[in-house]
This record gives structure tokens, sequence and C-alpha cells, in this order.
């Protein structure tokens, strides 16, 4: 790292760090190469030869309304932090449809903005459901996360914010995640009889149902 | 026999030659007239729209309507397989004959007129406008397909209606006439020396209105417009067939012109035909054209092609030599007996242009009337207002009668009749704003044909 | 079940109307509709599976063609919600030109939407003037990025390119024309009665329902609920400006029409305040040319002209995103049309359609 503002060198990685890692934002210096044509002052001291501790980004979050929901739901509530100034509870999917109806009514979440889940495959449960929240009165967002195992079905909350609908539908098109009391599940972005779900991290960028595509654009996949 | 029907053709010809040749001539041009109207009206569409229009089709895209006519008659004749093969076939020639024929019944000046001093001129014409009716549902029927069905329906549906408030508004002004020969209408304009449409304004706008909707333009055009849902019972027709139906609207929409030219805007009458001190409005036809030349010549020479400059001298030349031409039976003695052939021509033409501009111009500035809308507006609104202003400008001739008065004195009484009627307008309208935020949320399908 | 009058008839994919290819299929009894399914997806493209194959700074341009009509908002969303993630705040200069554009665009993307709806319902003429004004914004853009339509017009920390010289100018003088042009558009339909006819009371969508069907942006004002990010939770530099949010009262389609009218003028006033005063300095932040955000994730939303366009960015540390959900106010709105058109006659799907304003390529990304 010492050399590093000294050489106009384009790639700017820091080899040397590590991926959770990040630089401080706004205080190191950059090392852009538009940079480096001036003699640099030194970097910050700490860089060449220790590691910089990962930045954790993530509090654990403990305002009132966490407070208010460990009252009433006690050990549904997995986990609570805060990312970026976001916070994000995480629950248990057995009382989505409680805890979705007692913020709706009780803490006035009135509006469900985006309903999507992430896949992460090391994990025993695969799945995260995430559903982000909106309170008109109270101006504030938060984030609602579910954990689901792969054949687990994860309750629908259409009946609480009508908005889900079709993002339940997308989440279980792309993901294959089951949301059960849902309408009408189906496919909504990829055609019925597609086989397959995308969106998982083991479905390939370049994968397609070819089966489907042969039998009904006539052509081979890849064309 | 054969002898005597020989004899008799011969007979028929000599003494109608005339019109039969105004007649094939007409037939033959009228296409050609048609193109040209259209060719007009996309560049009207275009100079209100901030653009050109044709452009690239001869100089100034004045060869489109060839090019357009052309590629409709070598285009695929595609029929529906279980389409009726004869009613396909005769369900446009119905409609373009049914408005040649009316044609046949105007007369474009006081020379022009194929169907010589019919007696019941106007009502021959409207009646026989009306058959046009019969191509549109027989179109629609010989598709073979339920929306085209729908949509002929409602296009029938949609004429039916409003043809009767444009017969209420005929009738108010044949009131002053009293006679339904074409040639005695105009006269009886000329004798009084007003216009019909000074004298029954709220008519003129009634029958504005129904011919708007009686040639399915817009606002009145929803049966066949493209963005709609149910397709228009033109959609299966192709090529020369669909141009047959073309051919019939814009026929229809001269016919529709002529009828209200001649009854309330004077026929081929100079605007003050007889005042004779203003016989200098004899001057304005040769004025116009010598206009139009004069701003062809100064376009000229900006034009930038060769082509293009050439075309707009011939232009030039050619409104000259109608100026000229206008200019002659207003000096010129020996040209004189021609003055009311063809300075009547050129007003007349002159009148419907006017017409069909203003059809074109409410084309492009306001959006169509949904279905329902259109027929509350014909039921609930026109039929009544046509119908009670016959009432009033009937209780105003008496009293013009019982007065005494004649020519613009008619307008003491007619004026009160029009203001009265005006207000009956308001009034119907004020009433169907009250009833109701959606009126069709009350009424059920009633208005729908099929 | 169908009943003996029922009738279901298919709208689209191929439909003048449908702008897009969208599928409509409506269930009607005689000519009321009882009944409607959207049929999406023709237009789905898998950009959230790309996402997670691509740079953070190579996806940007994949945004744009989403929302092909309003690149440029879509773009400051994605920006905003990496800078989020990266915890980096674009300069001060960045941030002003930033709102200039996406307004100009917001007056570009409602300019097509009045164009295509007034030309749906019959007016065939507003179509070619909002295209002119729409030109004249594209130039701009041209000037600015070298792009009318997909433009990727700001970068991950801000902006890459300076304004050019005449971009002041250019946008004081589109501004001064344009409340002339809007008075023009409001002449021909405002007052209108045939556009009232096919407008009013088509289509209500109440607020309750709207909150409901997570409906956002002029739909959601027009219902009554008056909520603008801009204002809720500013971001870029609309703190600084004064505008109004202009909020309808039945939900109906005259309101959204004149929501949005309202919008361009707000748009307009936005834009001449920013150009009076855009601060110097540099335009870009001091980020990496190769981005690792640290791990975590953010959502970060904006109000495009549309509605409330939302990234939901999960990063582990890596060069490219974990994953990219794209919350997209077409999709979301478009739920509500079977709210909307139920009881209506068919001629007015189409007015319903229209007044939605979607973009397909959002709708199905």
């Amino acid at each position: 790292m010492a050399d590093e503002p000294k050489e106009p060198k384009p790639p700017q990685v820091p080899t040397g760090e590590e991926p959770a890692s990040s630089t401080p934002p706004v205080s190191a210096p950059p090392a852009k190469a538009t940079d480096a044509s001036a003699p640099a002052p030194p970097p910050k001291a700490a860089a060449p030869a220790p590691p910089k501790p990962p930045v954790v980004l993530q509090t654990p979050l403990d305002n009132e309304l966490v407070k208010r929901f460990r009252a009433k739901f006690g050990a549904a509530l997995l986990d609570a932090t805060e990312d970026r100034k976001q916070a994000i509870l995480t629950v248990d999917r057995a009382q989505l449809l409680e805890i979705s109806l007692s913020l709706r009514d009780e803490e006035k979440f009135d509006m469900l903005s985006s309903l999507t889940a992430v896949d992460w495959p090391k994990r025993e449960k695969r799945f995260d459901v995430v559903l982000e929240l909106y309170s008109f009165p109270k101006n504030e967002r938060l984030r609602l996360k579910i954990h689901a195992a792969d054949a687990e079905e994860v309750p629908s909350v259409v009946s609480v914010w009508p908005s889900a609908n079709w993002q339940e539908r997308e989440a279980f098109d792309m993901f294959g995640i089951v949301f059960s009391g849902h309408p009408e599940l189906r496919r909504i972005l990829l055609p019925d009889e597609w086989q397959g779900y995308p969106l998982r991290k083991d479905y390939d960028i370049l994968q397609q149902d070819t089966a489907w595509v042969r039998e009904n654009l006539g052509i081979e996949s890849g064309q | 026999m054969m002898q005597a029907l020989f004899q008799a053709t011969i007979e028929f010809l000599k003494a109608f030659w005339a019109p039969l040749l105004c007649g094939v001539a007409i037939v033959a041009i009228l296409p050609l007239i048609v193109g040209y109207i259209v060719l007009v009206e996309r560049k009207l569409m275009a100079d209100m729209q901030a653009r050109l229009g044709p452009m690239r089709v001869g100089p100034h895209g004045l060869l489109q309507p060839i090019a357009d006519a052309v590629k409709l008659l070598i285009k695929e004749d595609i029929i529906p397989d279980d389409a009726d093969k004869l009613v396909f076939w005769l369900a446009p020639v119905l409609s373009v004959s049914a408005a040649l024929l009316a044609l046949a019944g105007l007369a474009i000046g006081p020379a022009f007129q194929i169907a010589q001093d019919i007696n019941i001129g106007i009502l021959f014409v409207v009646g026989v406008s009306a058959l046009g009716i019969f191509g549109i549902v027989l179109g629609g029927w010989a598709s073979n397909s339920h929306y085209s069905l729908m949509g002929a329906l409602r296009s029938s549906a949609q004429l039916v209606s409003y043809e009767t408030a444009a017969g209420m508004a005929l009738v108010s002004a044949l009131l002053f006439t009293g006679t339904l020969n074409i040639k005695a209408i105009v006269e009886a304009q000329s004798k009084e020396g007003i216009w019909f449409v000074l004298l029954a304004p709220v008519a003129f706008f009634c029958y504005l209105v129904a011919s708007i909707a009686e040639t399915n333009r817009a606002p009145f055009d929803l049966p066949e417009a493209e963005s709609e849902l149910v397709a228009g019972y033109m959609t299966e027709f192709s090529g020369f067939r669909w141009s047959l139906y073309f051919l019939a609207e814009y026929a229809n929409m001269i016919v529709v012109a002529s009828v209200a030219t001649t009854l309330f805007l004077g026929g081929w009458l100079r605007p003050f035909a007889h005042v004779s001190w203003l016989n200098v409005l004899d001057f304005v036809p040769t004025l116009l054209m010598v206009i139009v030349a004069a701003y062809c010549l100064q376009r000229t020479p900006k034009q930038p092609t060769r082509v293009q400059q050439m075309f707009m001298l011939a232009v030039a030349g050619l409104c000259f030599v109608l100026g000229i031409v206008l200019l002659a039976p207003v000096v010129v003695p020996i040209a004189k007996p021609f003055y009311a052939g063809i300075h009547g021509g050129f007003w007349f033409i002159f009148k419907v242009s006017l017409y069909i501009y203003f059809f074109m111009w409410l084309r492009f500035t306001i959006p169509r009337y949904r279905f329902d809308q259109l027929m509350r507006l014909g039921w609930h609104f026109l039929i009544p207002l046509s119908i009670i202003n016959v009432l009033l400008v009937g209780v105003a001739l008496i009293a013009g009668a019982y007065f005494n008065l004649k020519g613009w004195g008619l307008l003491l009484v007619t004026t009160p009749a029009a203001v009265i009627a005006l207000v009956v307008a308001l009034l119907i309208l004020a009433a169907e704003k009250s009833r109701g935020a959606r009126p069709d949320q009350t009424a059920a399908s009633d208005f729908y044909a099929g | 079940m169908l009943g003996a009058d029922e009738l279901v008839i298919n709208m689209g994919p191929q439909h003048p109307s449908t702008h897009g290819v969208l599928r409509v299929k409506l269930k009607l009894d005689g000519e009321r509709v009882i009944g409607s399914e959207c049929i999406i997806g023709y237009l789905h493209r898998g950009v959230e599976k790309i996402a997670e194959n691509r740079t953070y700074q190579q996806f940007a341009p994949y945004v744009d063609r989403m929302d092909y009509v309003a690149a440029v908002s879509s773009g400051l969303g994605y920006c905003e919600a990496i800078e989020k993630l990266l915890i980096v705040e674009a300069p001060p200069r960045a941030r002003v030109i930033r709102t200039i554009l996406t307004e100009l665009q917001r007056i570009a993307s409602h300019l097509l939407w009045l164009g295509t709806h007034a030309l749906d319902i019959g007016a065939l003429t507003p179509l070619f003037y909002c295209f002119r004004e729409r030109e004249e914004i594209l130039k701009i853009f041209e000037k600015y990025c070298g792009a009318r339509l997909t433009t990727h017009a700001f970068r991950i920390g801000g902006l890459q390119y300076e304004a050019h010289d005449t971009f002041e100018k250019d946008v004081e003088r589109f501004c001064k024309d344009f409340e002339s042009r809007i008075v023009e558009y409001e002449t021909l339909l405002t007052q209108n009665r045939i556009w009232i006819g096919r407008t009013k009371g088509v289509g209500i969508l109440t607020a309750a329902d709207a909150i409901a069907f997570g409906v956002t942006g002029p739909v959601l004002r027009a219902s009554g609920v008056k909520w603008d990010i801009r204002k809720a939770m500013p971001y870029a530099a609309y703190d600084q400006y004064k505008f109004e949010i202009p909020v309808g009262t039945t939900g109906d389609t005259y309101d959204r029409y004149l929501v949005r009218m309202e919008e361009m003028r707000q748009s307009r006033l936005i834009c001449l305040q920013a150009i009076e005063n855009i601060p110097t300095g540099p335009i870009m932040a001091k980020v990496g040319k190769v981005l690792k955000p640290p791990p975590g994730e953010v959502y970060h939303a904006i109000e495009a002209p549309k509605g409330e366009i939302g990234y939901y960015v999960v990063s582990d540390g890596t060069v490219m995103p974990y994953r990219v959900h794209i919350r997209p106010p077409s999709f979301i709105n478009l739920q509500a049309f079977d709210r909307m058109v139920r009881g209506h006659l068919v001629a007015d799907v189409v007015a319903i359609i229209g007044t939605i304003d979607i973009v397909l390529g959002e709708v199905d990304r």
C-alpha cells in the first residue's frame, strides 16, 4: 500500500485487503490515477502492516418499536439490527401473519413497498423473504426478514397488504418459495410451464428451460 | 321488338346524354377527388400538429393519393374463410353506390346537376345516402366475426339515430322554402336575400353535429377508431374493398357538405347576392386565386429542388388561369351568361370546402366520444333540440307572415326563436349533467346494438 | 364460471393502446367489465439475475432499460442506492445537476404519457405537441451525456460529465418556453367537455385501496394521499427547493391527468430554482475505481415519474452485488388495474390502462 499514491496505476485494488473491509470512505486517500501524479502525502499509518479490522455496519437495534415488538411477540423476533441506518427485524416464519397484522394496525405500517427474496444457498434456511414496509403516519420504513428453508411454506401476507399479491407470485416464480394462503400462486413473469427457478444461486446465468424454448419457440436455446 | 328497344335507347341517350356524361365523369373522377381530399386532410393534420405531412411522393406529397391508390389496388384480396362471399362483395359496393347516387341529386351550380330538377331533391339525396347504412351492416355481418358485427351494428345504430336529428334540422330550413327541389331551395334563399343559416342557426348547428355523426367522423368515430377494443366493420376488408368503404365515407362527407351548403349556406349564391353595391364581391374569387398564385410564385425560389420549383410555378400558373376564368364573366360582356355557372360553381365548391375543412379541424382537435355518450348526445340532446327547433321556427314563420316580414325582416322573428331554442339546449344539457355523475351506471346496455 | 352473457375477450399483447406488450383478459357482461387479468412477462429480461453477474458500475446501464421512458430517474435511484451502500455522498454540485436532469426527465416522461393517453382517447394532436417539447429535453440530454433515451447519465458517486457549457442556458430557455406549452395542452384538453366526459369518474381508486395496493406516484396522489418521496424522505438536492405536491380528490382519470399536469409545472419550477444557483466544486465523490461495498444491504427509493422506484441491494463485499431487487412502480401500480376497471365499459379500459402510466420494461424487468 505504501507506493500506491506514487504510481499512476489505474487498478486500485487494494490487493492485500479482505473483502469484508472497505476503505473507510472519505478519510483515506482514494488513490485515483489523477491524484497519483502529485507527490501525495504518505498514506495513513495503519495501512500496510496489520489488515484493517472488518468494518461492521450492522448494529443491534433496540428502539421503542423493537421494545414493543419484543413485548408483544417475544421469541418470534429473532433479530433486530440496523444496517446503514435502516431498521431490519428478522422474525419467525410461523407468526408472520400475526406480526404483519400487528405492524399494519398497531404500528401503522400501512404500505408494503416491496416483497422479495434472497437466496443464501450455504445456509440451512436458504431463503430470506424480505418485506419492506412504510408507515404513512410516521414516515418511517421498516424491513422484515423471514428465513425459510427450501421446502418450507411462508405465510402469504396478501390478506394484510394486497400489494403483496403479484410480488409473492414473482418471488415464487423466481425462487420457488411457496406462499401459503395466496389466492392464486402461479408464475407471473415466466411462462406458466417453465421449469426451474432462475434467481436461485444454483441456476446459472446462461441456463434456460431448453425444453420449453424448443417446444414453444422452435429454436435451440442459445440462438 | 329489338328495333323498338334500340330506338328507345337512342332516344334516351339523345335526351339524357349530358347528365349521363356528367354521371360517368363523376364516377370516374370522384376517386381521384377523394384521394386529394385525403391528401389535404393529411396536410392539414400535419400543419395543426407542427409537422409537414406527406412530402416524399411527388413534390410536396402531391402524388401520394396515386401511390396509395396503386398500393390498395395491388394488395392481396383476403376474404375470411367462412365469410358469405356474395355479401362480402356486395357490402362495400352498396355503400359506395349509395353515396355516389346521392351525389347525383346535388346541384353544384345552377348549371351542373346530374339528376335534373327532381321534385323531391333533398329527400332523394338524404334518403339515398341513408341506404349506405346497409353497406355497413352487411359488411359487418359478412365478415363472420363477432367483433366486426358488433362494430357494424354500433355504427349503424349511430347513423340511424343521427339521421333523425339531421332530418329534423333540414325540416327547419325547409319550412322557409316550401319545396324540396334543390334549385328552388337556392332560389328561395336568393329571393329572400338571406341565407337560411341566419334564419335558422340552431338548425344549422344541429345539422352540423348530426352530419359529423352521419359520416362517422371524429368525435363520433368510435366504431372505426384503431385504439378501441371492438374492431370496426371495416376490419376484414382489405385492399380495394376497403378503399371502396373509404371512398364511400368521403363521398358521404361531400354529400352532407353539399346538402348543408344548399340548404343553409346559400348554395351557389355569392354572399349578398342581390345587393348591388356589394357587387365588388364578384371580384373576390379572382382575388383569391390571384393571391394563391402570388404566394406560390413567391415560394418558388425557396423550394429546394428543381422539380418542386417547377411544380410551384405550375400551380401559380393554374391559379392565375383560374383567376382569369373567374374574372371573365364579370368584366367581359360576351362571357356574362356564364357568370351564373362559373361563379356559382366556385362559390358552391368554396362553401363545401369550408364545411369539410371544419370537419377535418374538429377531427384533429377534440377527443372522441365513447359510444354510450355518443348515443346519449343523439337521443337526449340533438333530437329533442331539433324537434323543438322545428316548432319554434314554424311559429316564427307564422308570426313573420302575420306581420308581413320579408327577407332580412324575418330575422326579427327567427332570432327570438333561435334564442329560445338555445335556452332549451342549455336546459337539456344542465338536466343531463345533474342527472348523475355516471349516467351509464344507471342505464343498462340499452344503447348498444347487439 | 362463465354465465350465459359473459364473454372473455383478449386485448394484446399486440395492441396500439397497451403501451407495450401487455395482455389483458377482460371478462365482460355485455359491455361492462366484470373482471380482468393482466398477463405480463413478455418483456422479462432477467435484469435482477444479470445484476448478480455484473459489477456495480457495469450494472448501471441496465437500469436505464427498465423504464426506458425515464431512464435518468431510474439511474438516479440506482446510483444513490449504491452510494448509500458505500456510505458516500455525491458532492453538492453533482446533487444539484442530478436534480435538474431528473426533473427534466420527469417532465419528459409526463409529456410522453400525456401524448399517448390523449391519443388513446382520440385526441390526435396533443401527441405531436408533447413530442415537440420532449424533443427539446432530449436534446439537452444528448448534449449532456450523448444519449437521448437510455442515458446512463449518472455515476456511482456523482457525475462523470461536467455540465456542458450551455447547460444552464438550455434549461432556462426550455423552462421559459414550457409554461406557454402547458397552457397549450390544457387549452386543448382540460376544459374540453368530451375529455371530461371520457375521464371524469373513470377508473376511480380510493385512497385506502391505493395504499393497500402499494400504489405510489401520481396515481396515489390523485387518490388524495399527499405523499411524495421528494418531500417525505428528500434525496439529491430536493430539500433545497420549494415546490408543491399536487393532490387530487376523487382518484379518477381526470384527477390523475390534473396531477400530472401540475407536476410538470412544479418540475419546471424546481429546474428554474436549481439553475439559479448550481454550486461549484467537484462532481464526483472519492470512490475507488473498483467498488466493493461492505457487506450488508440497503433499500433506497426515489420518486420516479411513475411512482416509487426502490432498489434493494445486498452486498457480500465483492465487486458484484449479491442481490439487486428493483421495486418497479409500474408493476405495483398495475395490480390496481383490476380494481379500477371493474364496472366500467370496454371503451374505458383503454383510458384506464393509459392513466396508470405503465412502461412494460419496468413491469417485466
